[in-house]
C-alpha cells in the first residue's frame, strides 16, 4: 500500500474575533506550475532559491496597458523604466513590443545602448548625469530630462562646445494632493521653478524644448492624482505655446502605478484595491484632452511605467529549512529567501504558496529568511498551510525592484531563469559564485600568508 | 509520561474543548492521531512506529513533529501537569 502524504500535526486555538491580524486566508491551491512549467523541475534543474520570470505575463501585462492608453488617446508611447528591472532579457521583451528606454544613470544609458535600443528612443532622466554622460546623449539625440539648474547650465555650454542642439524636457514637481510630496527632483510647478527653467532654456535658444515630464511618486494609489498631473503639465505646455509660439512635443507622466501587490499592514490584498490601468488611463488621457490643446495638436504621452508591468511576471522559488517556535510558542518557519534577494518584503506582505498540495490546515506563521540577522523577515505574519522542510514554496509578483535592488550579502545570489511564450526556460542571469565574487577582490601580497 | 488531561475530549473532526475554561482548539487529522495516541498512553517509540508504517515520513521529522506537539499541548495548558511531576 502506498503510504500516505505527512503533514506535520498542529492544534491551533480557536479565537472568536476572526479574521485576526494574520488577515484572511488566500492560498487554496498550491502553485505547481508557471505557464505549465514544474516548480519542483525548475528547482530541481536550476536550483534554490531561484528567479523566474514568465514572458507571457509581461507582454499580456503591456498589452492590457498599451490597450487602456491607445483606446482613449491618439498617441502614446511606453520608455521601460530601466532601474525597475534592467535584466537584458526583461528589457529586450519590452523592446520587441515596442517600448522605448528609460535611464537615470550612464550605467543603464550604456546598457540602453548595448541592448540596442537607438539613442533617439532613451530617455535620460535622474539627478547625476556626468558630463561624460550627458555628451553622450547629446551627440545620440537622446530625451534629455533636466532635473536641475546645474545640469541646464552643463547642457547649454556642452551645446556650444558640441555645436549640437540638445532635445531637452524638464522635470517637473507638483501638489497633486499626495504627500509626501516628490519635491526634490526636478523643478516646482508651483512655486515658478518651472517657469523660470523653461524661460532660461527658451531664451537661450540653445535647447530643443521637446516635452514635459514629471513623476509624482511609485505606488500611486490614486488615480486622480495622475489628472491633477496631466493637467497642470499641459496648462505649462499650453502657456509656451502662446508666449515662444513653440510647441511641446510630449508630455511624460513618469512611472508610479500601484502593482497587485500588498502593502505592508494593508489590511484587503492589492488585486483587490489596486487601480487598474483603465482607471490611471482614464485620468490621465481625459485631462490632456479636456485642456486647451487643439484637438490635432494633442502631444505624444509618454509612460514610464515600470513596477505595474513587470511584478506580476516575477515569482521566486524557495525551499524550507526549518520549522521552529519562538520562546512565545509563535510558529516560524525558515526558508532559504532572504531580505538580501527579496528586497520588497520590506514594502509588502508577499503572497506566499506552496509548490505541492497541503490541506485546509494552516498556522499563523512568521517567516524568516536565512540570514543571520534579526532583520531577515519575509512576512511578518502569514496563515499558512502546514509546511514540512525541504517543501518548495512560491512567492509572487517579485518582478519589480528586487532583480535591481538586491544584493550579495552572507548568501550568493541565485539564477534568473525566464520562461519563453513557448514554455522553453532559459537563463537570463547566472548566480553569483564563490570566484565571480572574489574575482572583483584583490589580496596585497603581504596579506596573503598567515599562520593560525 | 506526558498524560492529556482527563476531562479534554477531542472529535472525529479534531475539535478539543476544555471545560476547565471553555477554550476550545482545533486539531487537523495527522495531530487528531498524536493527541489520541498521547490521551491513550502510548508509548513514543510506538506512535512512530505506527505513523512510519502509515505516512511518507521519516523518525526524525517525526521525533521533533512529535516533541512540538507536546510543547503545544503544554503551552495551551491540556497537559496534567501532576503526572508529569510524578513521572
Ligand atoms: C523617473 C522615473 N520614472 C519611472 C519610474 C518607475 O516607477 P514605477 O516602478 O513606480 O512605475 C521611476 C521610479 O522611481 C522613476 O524615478
Amino acid at each position: 500500500m502506498e503510504k500516505q502524504r505527512y503533514e506535520r500535526p498542529v492544534i491551533i486555538k480557536l479565537e472568536s474575533n476572526m479574521p485576526n491580524k494574520f488577515g484572511l486566508r488566500t492560498e487554496y491551491k498550491p502553485k505547481t506550475h508557471i505557464d505549465n512549467v514544474s516548480v519542483k523541475d525548475l528547482i530541481n534543474e536550476y536550483g534554490s532559491p531561484l528567479f523566474v520570470i514568465s514572458e507571457k505575463t509581461i507582454r499580456s501585462t503591456y498589452k492590457n496597458a498599451k490597450k487602456a492608453f491607445t483606446t482613449r488617446y491618439p498617441k502614446v508611447q511606453f520608455a521601460w523604466s530601466y532601474k525597475t528591472n534592467y535584466l537584458s532579457a526583461v528589457c529586450n521583451v519590452f523592446h520587441q513590443e515596442g517600448s522605448w528606454a528609460e535611464v537615470v544613470s550612464g550605467f543603464e544609458y550604456d546598457k540602453a545602448i548595448k541592448n540596442g535600443v537607438d539613442g533617439k528612443k532613451i530617455i535620460f532622466n535622474g539627478p547625476d548625469k556626468t558630463e561624460k554622460d550627458l555628451t553622450k546623449a547629446i551627440e545620440n539625440d537622446s530625451l534629455i530630462h533636466i532635473d536641475h539648474l546645474d545640469e541646464l547650465y552643463t547642457i547649454i555650454e556642452l551645446s556650444e562646445k558640441l555645436n549640437k542642439k540638445p532635445k531637452v524636457a524638464i522635470r517637473v514637481n507638483m501638489d497633486t494632493g499626495i504627500y509626501p510630496m516628490w519635491d526634490r527632483f526636478g523643478f516646482n510647478y508651483e512655486n515658478g521653478q518651472a517657469w523660470d527653467a523653461l524661460n532660461k532654456i527658451m531664451r537661450s535658444k540653445k535647447l530643443d524644448l521637446v516635452g514635459l515630464h514629471t513623476h509624482i511618486g511609485t505606488f500611486m494609489l490614486s488615480p486622480q492624482a495622475y489628472g491633477t498631473a496631466a493637467y497642470k503639465l499641459a496648462e505649462l505646455a499650453i502657456g509656451i505655446q502662446k508666449k515662444y509660439d513653440h510647441e511641446i512635443k510630449y508630455i511624460d507622466m513618469g512611472g508610479g502605478f500601484a502593482s497587485k501587490n500588498t502593502l505592508k499592514g494593508a489590511y484587503l490584498p492589492g488585486v483587490d484595491t489596486s487601480p487598474s490601468f483603465d482607471d490611471f488611463s482614464e485620468a490621465i488621457t481625459s485631462a490632456l484632452i479636456n485642456s486647451d490643446f487643439k484637438p490635432d495638436k494633442l502631444p505624444l504621452l509618454i509612460l514610464e511605467t515600470g513596477r505595474a508591468l513587470i511584478d506580476d511576471a516575477g515569482f521566486l522559488l524557495g525551499t524550507v529549512i526549518s520549522n521552529k517556535r519562538l520562546s512565545d510558542g509563535k510558529r516560524t518557519t525558515i526558508i532559504d529567501v532572504g531580505v538580501n534577494i527579496l528586497f520588497t518584503s520590506f514594502w509588502y506582505d508577499h503572497k506566499v504558496t506552496p509548490a505541492q498540495p497541503f490541506t485546509q490546515y494552516t498556522e499563523d506563521t512568521v517567516l524568516y529568511g536565512p540570514l543571520c540577522m534579526n532583520i531577515d523577515v519575509i512576512r511578518e505574519n502569514a496563515s499558512l498551510p502546514l509546511l514540512n522542510k525541504g517543501d518548495n514554496i512560491v512567492i509572487h509578483q517579485v518582478g519589480a525592484y528586487n532583480m535591481t535592488q538586491w544584493m550579495q550579502f552572507i548568501t550568493l545570489r541565485p539564477k534568473v531563469v525566464m520562461i519563453d511564450m513557448d514554455g522553453k526556460t532559459h537563463i537570463i542571469r547566472e548566480n553569483e559564485s564563490i570566484d565571480s565574487i572574489t574575482s572583483f577582490e584583490k589580496v596585497p601580497e603581504y596579506l596573503k600568508k598567515f599562520e593560525l | 509520561m506526558i498524560k492529556i488531561k482527563s476531562n479534554i475530549a477531542i472529535s472525529d473532526s479534531g475539535f478539543i474543548f476544555n471545560p476547565a475554561n471553555g477554550e476550545s482548539f482545533s486539531a487537523n487529522p495527522i495531530g487528531i492521531e498524536f493527541f489520541n495516541f498521547i490521551k491513550q498512553g502510548k508509548p513514543q517509540e510506538d506512535i512512530f512506529e505506527n505513523m512510519l508504517e502509515k505516512y511518507n515520513t521519516d523518525k526524525n521529522t517525526l521525533e521533533k513533529d512529535y516533541s512540538d506537539f507536546v510543547q503545544t499541548l503544554n503551552q495551551f495548558q491540556l497537559l496534567d501537569q501532576d503526572a508529569e511531576k510524578e513521572a
